[in-house]
């Protein structure tokens, strides 16, 4: 063997050598996120992770598209309780109380050091936080996130003769506009309802908006009392089955969330409520112009927010959760939140990430997507509870048993109170 | 003599050790862990699993949800069950003839076993669609009203019924055209010479010779009735307002998304204890009154 052959392989391998001890140098984090809208996201997650690393070689971070946030959660907290949860992960803000419970996050507060740091938490949008704080600690931070609009069809705004360029600002408008933009055929049935508010899955989100502008809250700060059967909810439950059942400008029944898009697009209903987060969908399918507004306001204007927050495992070492956070500052940098938002429709989730240039050539050549910033002064916290899933569960159930006609909005939500008493009276 | 017969048993229980070490660790382990954790309270961080005796039990005496997704089950089981194996009959007596485009027509039936649940569900979560989705046209073109077929308490469940239904009966129709084709035709010759109908034909001589295929063909139809809730959840979560809750689906909630697994696991038991005694009226009594070749 050639000696300067031997020479260049020993150095090589001690290369290599040194090369793994700089890799066990690095801490590596485990982050776990959902995908819960339409387009390429976990290709966009990747390419962030990647320009992380780039900018701190001493962190790697390992994303892993875990499914939908309900299947997320799932597995989030089964690694939890096995004792190998991922670093960090993306969940529902709503989830906070439950994950606070099951023992599985830590405080983020409690892992800033440097004011700067604690600064951080002060840049987000107000009524992100209201879902990420209770008790006077900060458990999430905002990801990524939404809040529900109103999308109208211009088209159908200008053959029913109404200005194409003008939404309902307040119910009474509302349901005038969806009684003169509902069609229908000789035999009476609808060929083009309204208005629209989906009603599948989730519809408790919907309500909140409906109530919010009624001018009522759903539940307290602590998360453990719940506010279901006040006179302004039930005036809110009430004005929503109307809309059908009295002055039938809304599809009867439970309106699916998941085809709500298509029906607009298919022009069967002339305005739907729908998340922010359909923006990029409904800009790509729409064949007519479209106007987004924020929703009709009844006593006020409201919406509640929803998506997810960034969690913090507690059975992490103390490492790992230092390298969590520097991850999830990078993440929610006004230049990466305004990237986020132009890639998925999603709203950034700080006000001077509107001030980038990124964020601002968009909102120029799409103005609707700051619509959904104007709307946050009127944003409220979305329903979030200790039990959030079954004390949701027996909210949606009341409504979905008002819409479908089989009790009335007051005895409905009445019985949600009763149950969700019931279920909360431990947590007092 | 007697060393043999031991040694054939040891040889016996080693041919028998593979299953059972599997299903020891898979069903019986966690039925009967199961049970016992129906006895414990939900453990929580700050408070652990501790004994509690049938409370878990009497909580689903009160729960209204309980009793609805056990009196949905027993609808859709009643419905679904019966008309897949008729349907599933009447195909393969049908494929089984020597009717043209017979294999086109056996291919079309067995179609909707070979997809997934999930895809059939989304498929017709789109005939289901108000106004634009296929039933929907048809039932225009028609002059009949429109109907929200998902989205109303008193349609939902017959609508997702009927997706069983429909997924079911292919499968069911293989067992059968293979029973069928195991018939003698020497049999249909002599009915023949008797000068038996097609219907006597039918009820005297196949249906009999078909019974152990249909003991088997409801077994599954049961079993399966309260195992498959991939529709559920892809088609309606159990709404509206709980109309199409499913035993199966209120565990998975109960368990998942509430996480009270203590719950869960007496809701477990129910079904366990439901399909147990399905099973051993089966195997038990049906058994012994069919007629085995």
């Amino acid at each position: 063997m050639d000696r300067r052959n031997f020479l260049t392989g020993a150095t090589a391998l001690a290369g290599l050598a040194s090369g793994r001890a700089r890799a066990a140098e690095a801490t590596e984090i485990t982050f776990y996120y959902p995908v819960a809208v339409g387009g390429p996201i976990t290709k966009i997650v990747d390419g962030y992770a990647a320009d992380f690393e780039k900018a701190n070689p001493e962190v790697k971070v390992r994303p892993i598209y875990a499914g939908t946030y309900q299947e997320t959660i799932v597995k989030m907290l089964t690694a939890h309780k096995s004792g190998t949860p991922p670093t960090t992960s993306v969940l529902l803000s709503t989830d906070m109380f439950s994950l606070i419970d099951e023992d599985a996050i830590v405080p983020i507060d409690g892992l800033l050091k440097s004011d700067a740091d604690r600064g951080w938490l002060k840049s987000f949008f107000p009524a992100f936080m209201e879902n990420s704080r209770t008790a006077g600690e900060t458990w999430g931070v905002p990801f990524q996130r939404s809040t529900i609009v109103l999308y109208w069809n211009k088209d159908a705004f200008r053959e029913a003769g109404l200005d194409p360029e003008k939404a309902p600002a307040n119910w009474d408008e509302h349901v005038a506009f969806a009684q003169k933009l509902t069609k229908r055929d000789p035999s009476g049935n609808a060929t083009q309802w309204g208005t629209q508010i989906p009603s599948s899955g989730f519809p408790y989100w919907l309500f909140q908006a409906l109530a919010t502008e009624a001018g009522t809250k759903f539940m307290d700060e602590a998360g453990t009392h719940t506010f279901f059967d006040k006179p302004e909810a039930v005036e809110a439950l009430q004005y929503w089955a109307d809309l059908s059942q009295k002055y039938k400008c809304h599809p009867p029944g439970i309106v699916e969330w998941g085809t709500t898009p298509k029906d607009f697009f298919e022009r069967k209903c002339a305005m739907m409520w729908t998340t922010t987060g359909n923006l990029t969908n409904v800009r790509n399918n729409t064949k007519f112009p479209f106007g987004v507004a924020i929703l009709p306001a009844h006593k006020q204007p409201g919406s509640p927010t929803g998506g997810g927050n960034f969690y913090i495992s507690k059975k992490v070492p103390a490492e790992q959760q230092a390298a969590a956070v520097r991850f999830i500052q990078w993440m929610t940098s006004p230049e990466r939140a305004a990237q986020w938002s132009v890639d998925t429709g999603y709203v950034a989730v700080r006000p001077d990430a509107y001030d980038t240039p990124t964020m601002k050539a968009y909102v120029e050549k799409f103005p609707p997507a700051a619509v959904a910033r104007d709307q946050l002064k009127y944003a409220t916290a979305e329903l979030s509870t200790h039990e959030n899933q079954r004390v949701t569960k027996a909210l949606n159930d009341a409504i979905q048993a008002t819409l479908t006609g089989s009790k009335p909005a007051d005895r409905a939500l009445k019985d949600a109170q009763v149950e969700a008493e019931r279920i909360l009276k431990p947590y007092r | 003599m007697k060393r043999w017969r031991i040694a054939r048993q040891i040889n016996g229980w080693l041919f028998l050790l593979p299953a059972i070490a599997f299903l020891t660790l898979f069903t019986y382990w966690p039925a009967l862990k199961t049970l016992v954790e129906g006895f414990y309270s939900t453990a929580r961080p700050r408070r652990p699993a501790h004994f509690i005796g049938i409370d878990q039990y009497r909580q689903l005496i009160d729960d209204p949800v309980f009793w609805q997704a056990l009196s949905n089950n027993a609808w859709y089981a009643l419905v679904s069950i019966p008309v897949a194996t008729g349907i599933a009959l009447v195909m393969a007596i049908w494929v089984n003839d020597r009717v043209p485009g017979r294999a086109l027509a056996r291919m079309a039936y067995f179609t909707p076993t070979v997809l997934p649940m999930i895809a059939v569900a989304n498929i017709w979560l789109f005939f289901y669609t108000p106004q634009y989705g296929l039933l929907e046209q048809v039932v225009s073109i028609f002059g009949g009203p429109p109907h929200n077929w998902l989205g109303s308490s008193s349609s939902a469940l017959a609508a997702v019924t009927i997706v069983a239904i429909w997924k079911e009966a292919g499968f069911f129709m293989i067992f059968y055209l293979a029973a069928l084709q195991q018939i003698s035709p020497v049999l249909a010759e002599a009915a023949a010479l008797e000068g038996a109908s097609r219907w006597q034909f039918f009820r005297r001589v196949q249906f009999p010779l078909l019974m152990p295929t249909t003991l088997f063909v409801l077994i599954n139809a049961i079993i399966n009735a309260f195992r498959t809730v991939d529709h559920i959840i892809v088609m309606t979560r159990g709404g509206p307002d709980n109309s199409t809750m499913l035993l199966l689906y209120y565990v998975y909630q109960v368990g998942f998304s509430f996480w009270d697994t203590g719950y869960a696991a007496a809701l477990t038991m129910v079904l366990l204890a439901l399909l147990a005694a399905v099973s051993l009226v089966q195997y038990g009594w049906l058994d012994r009154r069919v007629h085995y070749r």
